[in-house]
């Protein structure tokens, strides 16, 4: 959940904010090489501790961990590939033969951890991108999909209370809330229900406002780009830079399959060494960054 | 030009049976202040709705006559155009606000209405500092108070500073003091800047002062149209629930003409030798000791052991201030009392603690039996698709729900939804031992509270202790014999209802303001007594 702290990527506008923390998102979305995933996993982490989300993005890396796992697991599951047999589980149904490779094994892991890495960058997003700043930009491009983002991101925080007030409820029935599979469902359904009185609301409130209307926001001409504006921009078209070159040299290259391939050399150092050091920089100097 | 007309309006929601307005004529002048009154189910909200563009663009169904809105015709412009001349203001604070900061929020209706980047700035600034949210700006809406949130969604209603501002019971969700700075910010707004007004609300004592007029609608048609004395005249005759405490006080004691607020009836009184003379004395309650506290909880009944008892409450939440501190409560069978604070005092925690949905850092409980929790918000009770799925046959019967059985709980009223959440925490074999209700009142007419109240009566002369929080003097008043307040967490009073409510500005009746705390009067029947008997002594004398 976005919060307004004193630190260098919530005093930026928000399309810088977004655009450094969306180039992190890419390179973990580009590379496989732990190497170069830990790199992006730690300037995650560093970023957002730095930023005062420390907590908020840790929380969203507890929720990723079993994912990553279960990644992980099924990839050494079903994935017949790879040469190095590590444990022959017999026929299993519906998977047939199972035979669990050390490449799959490993190549599991690799995307496990690339799953985790996305959903901590996503979280430093997430938590240091004003959403409405983000909404009005994309209400200028696009008032359809503008008014459900509006929509949708109104109704997680208020769906949040109603469940929390109905599971209380639930427990103040004499029975103590019967936990059945039915009552369950009563509930959920219940929720859903007033999911949609919820939404019914906020659509009128939102005709209320206006938004039917469909005017473009204006364009926030008046403010300056700030000395924080400008270095996370550099260092956002650096990391894209990064990407770029990465792909097009063939660095950080992993090959799965038969056999594992992880290459190591200057490149994928270089490649490791500078995502942090790009990424942080702009993040140290804390001139001009107010209270919240 | 009028602000607002409308001219033989009807309508009718779609699937509805019967129209919800009926051939509704009426026109607000610029920087008039109208009320809106009625009975729950009365047309009030529709009669809104319909002067926003809502009704029926929004909710279609059937319409006749006109309804203009600042010379904007409603069947030809929409709820956003409309929104330029007449801002609007609904009941839930939840819902009202569409954005994650407070400062976008106020922003948005200006961008929608196709301001540019400075006015739009210009436009945030100034109705930040005339609403006094200057300081929520940067604030996540999210973590805004009912109060705060209901007062940003005011600021987006009034952000492109329309003529005309209406709003549908927008304190019904709040608490009292939320509620008044609420009233008062429209009294501020209406006579500075010229904004006319049109509140609909239940509880008119808290605003008939400020009104120039009173609309009263029963079944969707207007019933009464008048100035706010008359139309309390009008209310003594034909519409009793609608008399406010001083109106009921003074027909009680055969006093004319009734007052519109607690300054008018002090000054009748005062012009008919009555007393009204100043400001209500404190009257000084001491909380007991923590040794006779539970004793003195018991009162006469202190040979019974108490249906419930709390013995040394803390809740001492990680990284926060304690929310409770040693609180020590007592209640005995069939004893009714009303716990009262401010907000944050720790009212609801310790309902929670009582019921056992939360665990006490320290301290205990101690219950002679079931312990039966209302919450705040009925609906959130109500989880089937038949009301007599959600409670058996003879609890539906005990809350007068009988009839409704094969009825969608979602149709019913707030009232009937209040019964029927009352019902599933009755339900079951075993009758509970105490019964807590946390706010009951809030959005319902004097009607329903009075059937409440009543019902609460009935539940106690069975036997079980209750034990209602709830910021409304005039309930507590109705309902208890004894009455807690708390602050901070703490027992700072526990003592009769008429000791507690009578002296004070805050926790005290309308009745108890107006005759100053005399005679310890708290309800306008006792305090009608007691001047009828002052005019009966004057004559002799």
């Amino acid at each position: 959940m976005y919060r307004r702290h004193a630190s260098v990527l919530h005093t930026a506008r928000a399309g810088v904010a977004g655009a450094y923390g969306s180039a992190l998102v890419l390179l973990a979305l580009c590379f496989t090489h732990p190497i170069v995933l830990g790199a992006v996993a730690f300037t995650a982490v560093a970023a957002a501790a730095l930023s005062g989300v420390g907590r908020d993005v840790a929380r969203a890396a507890r929720f990723a961990v079993p994912v990553a796992l279960l990644v992980a697991l099924v990839n050494a599951l079903v994935v017949r590939d790879g040469l190095t047999v590590v444990a022959r589980l017999g026929e299993l149904p519906p998977f047939g033969e199972l035979d669990v490779t050390l490449e799959a094994l490993v190549y599991g892991l690799l995307l496990g951890l690339r799953v985790l890495t996305i959903v901590v960058c996503a979280a430093l997003l997430t938590a240091t991108v004003d959403p409405d700043a983000l909404l009005r930009g994309l209400r200028r491009a696009s008032l359809r999909s503008a008014l459900t983002a509006s929509l949708a991101t109104r109704m997680v925080p208020v769906l949040a209370r109603d469940t929390r007030r109905m599971q209380q409820a639930r427990r103040c029935r004499p029975d103590g809330g019967a936990r059945t599979r039915r009552a369950q469902l009563a509930v959920v359904r219940a929720v859903t229900t007033g999911a949609l009185d919820r939404a019914v609301d906020v659509a009128a409130t939102l005709e209320l406002r206006g938004y039917a209307l469909g005017r473009r926001p204006p364009r926030a001409g008046g403010r300056r780009w700030s000395r924080h504006d400008l270095s996370l921009a550099a260092a956002a078209a650096a990391l894209l830079a990064l990407v770029v070159w990465g792909l097009g040299s063939g660095a950080a290259r992993v090959q799965p399959y038969p056999r594992l391939v992880l290459q190591t050399g200057r490149a994928e150092l270089a490649l490791a060494a500078l995502v942090p050091a790009i990424a942080l920089a702009p993040l140290l100097s804390r001139r001009g960054v107010g209270g919240p | 030009m009028s602000a607002l007309s409308f001219e033989r309006f009807s309508y009718t929601y779609a699937g509805a049976d019967a129209p919800a307005l009926r051939d509704v004529s009426l026109d607000v002048a610029p920087g008039e202040f109208v009320i809106l009154a009625g009975l729950s189910a009365s047309g009030k909200s529709t009669l809104l709705r319909a002067a926003s563009g809502l009704v029926p663009h929004f909710h279609g169904g059937t319409a006749s006559g006109r309804v203009r809105v600042g010379g904007l015709d409603t069947r030809t412009h929409g709820p956003g155009e409309l929104a330029a001349v007449a801002g609007t203001l609904l009941q839930d604070p939840e819902t009202q606000v569409v954005m994650a900061t407070v400062r976008a929020e106020l922003a948005f209706p200006l961008e929608n209405m196709g301001f540019d980047a400075v006015a739009v700035a210009r436009g945030v600034e100034e109705v930040a500092l005339a609403l006094g949210i200057a300081p929520l700006l940067d604030r996540p809406t999210h973590e805004l108070s009912g109060g705060e949130l209901q007062r940003v969604a005011l600021g987006a209603a009034l952000a492109g500073r329309p003529q005309l501002v209406l709003l549908d019971e927008p304190t019904s969700q709040l608490d009292p003091v939320a509620g008044d700075e609420l009233v008062w910010l429209l009294r501020r707004l209406n006579e500075e800047c010229g904004t006319a007004v049109v509140l609909a609300e239940h509880r008119l004592e808290r605003c008939l002062a400020h009104a120039d007029r009173v609309i009263v609608l029963e079944d969707g048609a207007i019933a009464c149209e008048a100035p706010p004395r008359a139309m309390l005249e009008w209310a003594g005759e034909r519409a009793p629930a609608l008399q406010t405490p001083s109106a009921r006080l003074f027909a009680r004691a055969g006093l004319r003409p009734p007052p519109s607020g607690v300054k008018e009836a002090r000054a009748t009184l005062r012009a008919h030798g009555l007393g009204g003379d100043g400001a209500t004395p404190l009257s000084v309650v001491r909380p007991p000791s923590a040794a006779r506290r539970p004793r003195r909880a018991l009162g006469r009944r202190r040979a019974e052991p108490a249906a419930l008892r709390a013995r040394g409450l803390w809740q001492e939440p990680a990284g926060a201030p304690a929310v409770l501190r040693g609180v020590d409560v007592a209640l005995a069978p069939g004893e009714r009392v009303a716990l009262m604070g401010r907000n944050g005092a720790g009212k609801s925690t310790l309902l929670r603690h009582l019921a056992g949905l939360q665990k006490p850092t320290r301290g205990r409980v101690e219950a002679q039996g079931r312990v039966a929790l209302l919450l705040q918000h009925p609906g959130d009770y109500l989880i089937h698709e038949r009301v007599g799925d959600e409670a058996g046959p003879q609890a539906l019967e005990r809350v007068g729900l009988a009839a409704l059985t094969e009825r969608h709980p979602r149709d019913l009223s707030g009232g009937e939804r209040q019964r029927l959440a009352l019902a599933i925490v009755l339900d079951g074999g075993e009758p509970p031992a105490a019964l807590l209700l946390d706010e009951p009142t809030r959005g319902m007419d004097r009607a329903a509270k009075g059937d409440l109240a009543d019902r609460l009566h009935t539940l106690a002369a069975g036997g079980a202790a209750v034990l209602v929080a709830t910021h409304d003097a005039e309930f507590a008043a109705a309902v208890a014999d004894r009455v807690i307040l708390l602050a901070d967490g703490c027992v700072i009073a526990d003592a009769p209802a008429p000791e507690l409510l009578s002296g004070g500005w805050h926790f005290a009746t309308e009745t108890a303001r107006v005759l100053g705390g005399e005679g310890r009067a708290l309800t306008p029947e006792q305090g009608g007594e007691l001047l009828r008997s002052r005019m009966i002594a004057d004559v002799r004398a």
